[in-house]
């Protein structure tokens, strides 16, 4: 292996780019914005690269942490600790990789205070890098939070109409849960004498700590994910972010709490993980269903892939709790799937708005007699939110669906229903935005996709399609981390178990 | 001991003490003029006390015991020295575009920084109310110092009254302890009440004690004089009042409570632990309202108070050094806070109100830039400065398995980020009014940058103050 600190390189190499707008985009306001532009453009270009020689030199077969990185930071058992596994390797390619179509989206549609807004989404990619990099509770805790400073920023000065108010609800829901979680590290250091995630994963904490742990844990991830019936600071986020906003909220942030799930609930506390898996079944369940409905009535086009958005991470958890190789394997995918999905999705919506300026669905209507390859690429994201076979949003869909049918049948056929009713609001969506006959009078003149759009909506096209199809390079990344996950999961569950047995006069 | 030798370990107080009056005599002399010479003299003189704080490593006591030099008190004494400079520094450019510069200022802040310097290496409750007494009569004077202001002299009378009233509570406490121990000395109280234990006469003692410290401190129910004081007192000696002078009253608080009486924990713990929560619940509750920028900042100040004594509650040496921290990083963040207050003014009047910062990331990006670094930093929001400190007295409250404090006042903390979200909105949401005055002073925008700086790179060295931290907690815990 060479000896770059590959992972420091790529968690931090976007507040190079921040620096060079700061140093370099000088001049009259059109200059300075052009400068912006294009450093960040490259910036993220180069990020990504980096990330895919990453994940080409990953190795697949161990479930071992790779490229470590320590140093000593804070304090004895707190200090700098990078490393990837096949759990969070593939998060570090989807956030490299969707962050220059976020640049790209925002080319033409920011146009006020372009230095400031580039800079927000630089250091917003050096924070949610990091979280996916950091192997230290404290240096994750950093990350995960100081993220809502730039995406409060995001909302605030960029967003639409009633922005103040969504950025501040986004805000204080995730920083409530968050604080939660930071006394459950400090329990956690105070107990185990260290924060360093490789450590912990083997440290058999106390059940009864656990259950408090895992709700602190919880509260935390619960509000980023987000859950029902904490999601609602979700839909207000969305309507009002800008479009690369939305992209970077529904692709990148609602997956940090599901990597969350996975990193340290399940293998932490996992007897705490077992107790509560019926609330997360139940919270999904409702999710699924509730959010679906609830998606069915909306008038705003981003509202509704909020919705969405909320159902389909009930998906994620439901999966990833059902503790089997396929739901874990299938909730990862999923999140996967759906970063690029909804991603993709948002962005759809932001060439609309960008022509339009409104969101109303009632706005538009027929515009596939006008925009034929706008249509086309919208019904392919819209058949992959659906989650139809040959897509992306299939298989992970199919697998969290088939984990829960060996952990819990009713939990299966609850889901299910889920899958039916997205059908319904995502092509009632398509129906009244796309089909029918072109009466608005505003939408006559309505282009179709620039060259510029095409760019950015063709690669995704390809990459949904591709993740449909062959979708093994991903599971060859995370299985073998997801099977030891689950072994060890079985392993603690066993130690944890064995006083109660002893108890009884049983040998464990 | 001779008396020499009580002196050497006295000498930068005495320094102090020598100079002010030096100044003093200079400055009657030569009228107002001199204002400028006796600012950089001051400065200089706390520089050069700074030093010899710094360089007197060894630990040494004077007087019988009486006063003490350790690790604790080298800490404080630093910290304190740095503020009053700071604060110096700023109050000469602020007083100086108002045109009401005076020499006394200065010697004043000198005398109160005297009297902090007692305070903080009093070892008898003797010598402790001389230190406090020394420095609050030059704070009184102080805080009326604008003495053609209404707001300043109601402030001075406000803070003297309800001061004296607090200073009476101490004696009061004070004379209790002493009565049913027979000793005024910290350290033959700890022998004293860890043979007899805890009797009514001495718990009595201790709570009065206690309410008088909680009031120096500024923390709930003592804190009502805070927001008419902050907001009445001329800018740099708020600032001052929040950094230098909270600084001491907190070290004064630590080691009154913590070295005589060792074996009292589970009696005072209570009262800490209360005082906490609530300073912590209506620091974040009562800022919600505030629209003057200085009485904001008074009642994030109480909220403050209330993450700090959290540490104290604790009572172990982690939360000491957990408070030690914070300390560091309140001094330097409400020091750089206080600057930018400072640097508002507009057609050279000074404006308070907080809706005029609207917009300010367009009219003046990087002030806006540096304020909004130093307002998350207080939020403790990662990854700045104040993060850290936060994560030390929290970690110590758990430790000591005060879990319930703990998780009111992280709840409480949410409430109070609101606030400092705003004052965020304001300078970034909203459409922009006119800008401010530009040439403030140079020694103003050095202090708000450096004090930004700090909080934004903290985050990449943090050990090194938190050591350092740590090996002044441990002269408390021999």
């Amino acid at each position: 292996m060479s000896g770059w600190p590959i992972l420091s390189i790529v968690t931090f190499l976007p507040l190079v780019g921040v620096a060079a707008i700061i140093l370099l985009a000088r001049g009259s306001n059109t200059t300075v914005a052009s400068n912006a532009r294009w450093i960040a453009l490259i910036t993220t270009i180069v990020e990504f690269a980096v990330s895919l020689v990453i994940w080409a030199k990953f190795d697949g077969h161990t479930a071992a942490f790779q490229f470590e990185e320590t140093a000593n930071w804070l304090a004895p058992g707190i200090g700098y600790h990078l490393g990837v596994d096949g759990i969070s390797m593939l998060f570090i390619v989807l956030t490299a990789g969707l962050m220059p179509f976020c640049i790209l989206a925002s080319w033409e549609s920011i146009e006020d205070r372009v230095a400031e807004y580039m800079i927000a989404f630089l250091a917003l990619e050096t924070m949610m890098i990091g979280v996916f990099t950091s192997l230290d509770l404290v240096l994750f805790y950093i990350f995960f939070e100081a993220g809502l400073i730039p995406m409060f920023l995001i909302i605030g000065v960029w967003g639409g109409k009633r922005r103040v108010y969504a950025s501040f609800k986004f805000f204080l829901y995730t920083l409530l849960g968050s604080l939660l979680m930071l006394l459950a590290i400090l329990v956690m250091y105070y107990t185990a004498g260290t924060t360093d995630i490789v450590t912990l994963l083997h440290y058999h904490f106390d059940p009864r700590l656990q259950t408090f742990l895992w709700l602190a844990f919880f509260a935390s991830f619960a509000v980023k994910m987000p859950m029902w019936p904490v999601h609602t600071w979700l839909p207000d986020a969305h309507v009002e972010a800008p479009t690369a906003g939305s992209v970077i909220l529904a692709g990148i942030l609602l997956k940090m709490g599901g990597y969350g799930f996975l990193r340290f609930s399940l293998p932490m506390f996992a007897s705490a993980s077992v107790t509560f898996t019926p609330l997360v079944f139940a919270l999904s369940i409702i999710a699924i269903i509730y959010t679906s409905l609830v998606a069915l009535a909306q008038e705003d086009i981003k509202k509704l892939i909020a919705y969405s958005s909320v159902a389909h991470m009930g998906f994620v958890t439901m999966g990833l709790f059902t503790l089997t190789q396929q739901g874990l394997d299938g909730g990862i995918f999923q999140m996967l799937s759906h970063g690029v999905v909804s991603g993709a999705l948002f962005l759809c919506v932001g060439v609309i708005y960008d022509r339009m300026h409104t969101r109303e669905i009632s706005a538009y209507g027929g515009l596939v007699n006008r925009m034929p390859i706008y249509a086309a690429c919208f019904m392919v994201f819209t058949l992959a939110n659906v989650g139809l076979p040959g897509t992306g949003g299939f298989v992970g869909e199919f697998m969290t669906m088939l984990g829960a049918f060996m952990a819990n049948t009713w939990v299966a056929i609850f889901a299910a229903t889920g899958v039916i009713l997205s059908a319904a609001y995502a092509l009632y969506l398509y129906r009244r935005v796309v089909f029918g006959d072109l009466v608005k009078p505003a939408l006559k003149t309505i282009q179709d996709l620039s060259m510029r759009e095409i760019a950015i909506l063709a690669p995704l096209v390809v990459i949904t399609i591709a993740m449909g199809i062959y979708p093994k390079p991903v599971f060859d990344v995370t299985s073998a981390s997801v099977a030891n996950l689950i072994a060890e999961h079985q392993t603690a569950l066993a130690i944890d178990h064995a006083p109660k047995l002893a108890a009884r006069g049983l040998n464990p | 001991m001779t008396l020499q030798a009580d002196l050497i370990v006295l000498l930068p107080e005495l320094l102090l003490a020598v100079g002010a009056m030096v100044l003093l005599i200079g400055g009657v002399t030569a009228g107002d003029r001199a204002t400028g010479i006796v600012s950089w003299l001051a400065v200089a003189l706390l520089a050069v006390a700074g030093y010899l704080v710094f360089t007197h490593a060894q630990p040494a006591s004077a007087f019988a015991g009486a006063f003490v030099v350790d690790g604790f008190a080298r800490f404080a004494k630093i910290l304190i020295l740095t503020g009053s400079a700071l604060c110096i520094l700023m109050a000469g450019e602020f007083f100086g575009l108002d045109g009401t510069r005076r020499f006394e200022l200065p010697v004043l802040m000198l005398l109160a920084t005297l009297g902090m310097m007692l305070m903080v290496s009093a070892s008898s409750f003797i010598a402790l109310y001389m230190g406090l007494e020394l420095q609050s009569l030059a704070l009184y004077m102080l805080a009326a110092f604008n003495r053609d202001s209404l707001r300043s002299t109601e402030a001075g009378l406000k803070y003297f009254v309800l001061g004296a009233l607090s200073s009476g509570m101490l004696l009061y406490g004070i004379s209790l302890i002493y009565g049913f121990t027979g000793t005024t000395e910290f350290a033959l109280i700890a022998k004293a009440t860890a043979n007899s234990g805890a009797n009514v006469g001495l718990i009595f003692g201790l709570v009065f004690l206690v309410a008088g410290l909680a009031f120096k401190v500024g923390a709930v129910p003592f804190h009502m004089w805070t927001p008419d004081v902050y907001e009445g007192s001329p800018t740099p000696v708020t600032a001052f009042f929040v950094t230098a002078a909270k600084v001491a009253a907190f070290a004064l608080f630590i080691r009154a409570i913590v070295a005589p009486f060792p074996g009292l924990m589970h009696q005072w713990q209570q009262i800490i632990v209360v005082v906490s929560v609530l300073s912590v619940v209506l620091g974040a509750v009562a800022a919600i309202g505030q629209t003057n920028i200085k009485r904001l900042l008074a009642y994030s100040s109480i909220g403050h108070v209330g993450y700090a004594l959290l540490g104290l509650a604790a009572g172990t040496q982690l939360g000491i050094q957990g408070m030690l921290v914070y300390l560091a990083y309140y001094l330097l963040t409400n020091l750089g806070m206080f600057a930018c207050v400072s640097a508002m003014r507009r057609d050279g009047e000074p404006v308070e109100d907080i809706r005029q910062l609207a917009g300010l990331s367009r009219t003046q990006p990087w002030f806006a830039f540096a304020m909004a670094a130093l307002t998350l930093s207080l939020a403790g929001l990662p990854p700045l400065a104040g993060i850290f400190a936060k994560l030390y007295v929290f970690g110590a409250a758990i430790q000591a398995h005060l879990y319930v404090p703990a998780i009111i006042n992280i709840v409480a903390s949410v409430a109070g980020a609101f606030y400092y979200l705003r004052i965020l909105q304001i300078m970034y949401f909203d459409e922009p009014v006119r800008g401010f005055d530009r040439g403030i002073g140079n020694g103003t925008h050095a202090i708000m940058w450096g004090t930004s700086a700090i909080s934004i790179f903290f985050v990449i060295v943090p050990a090194p103050l938190i050591a350092i931290a740590g090996s002044a907690a441990h002269a408390l815990f021999p």
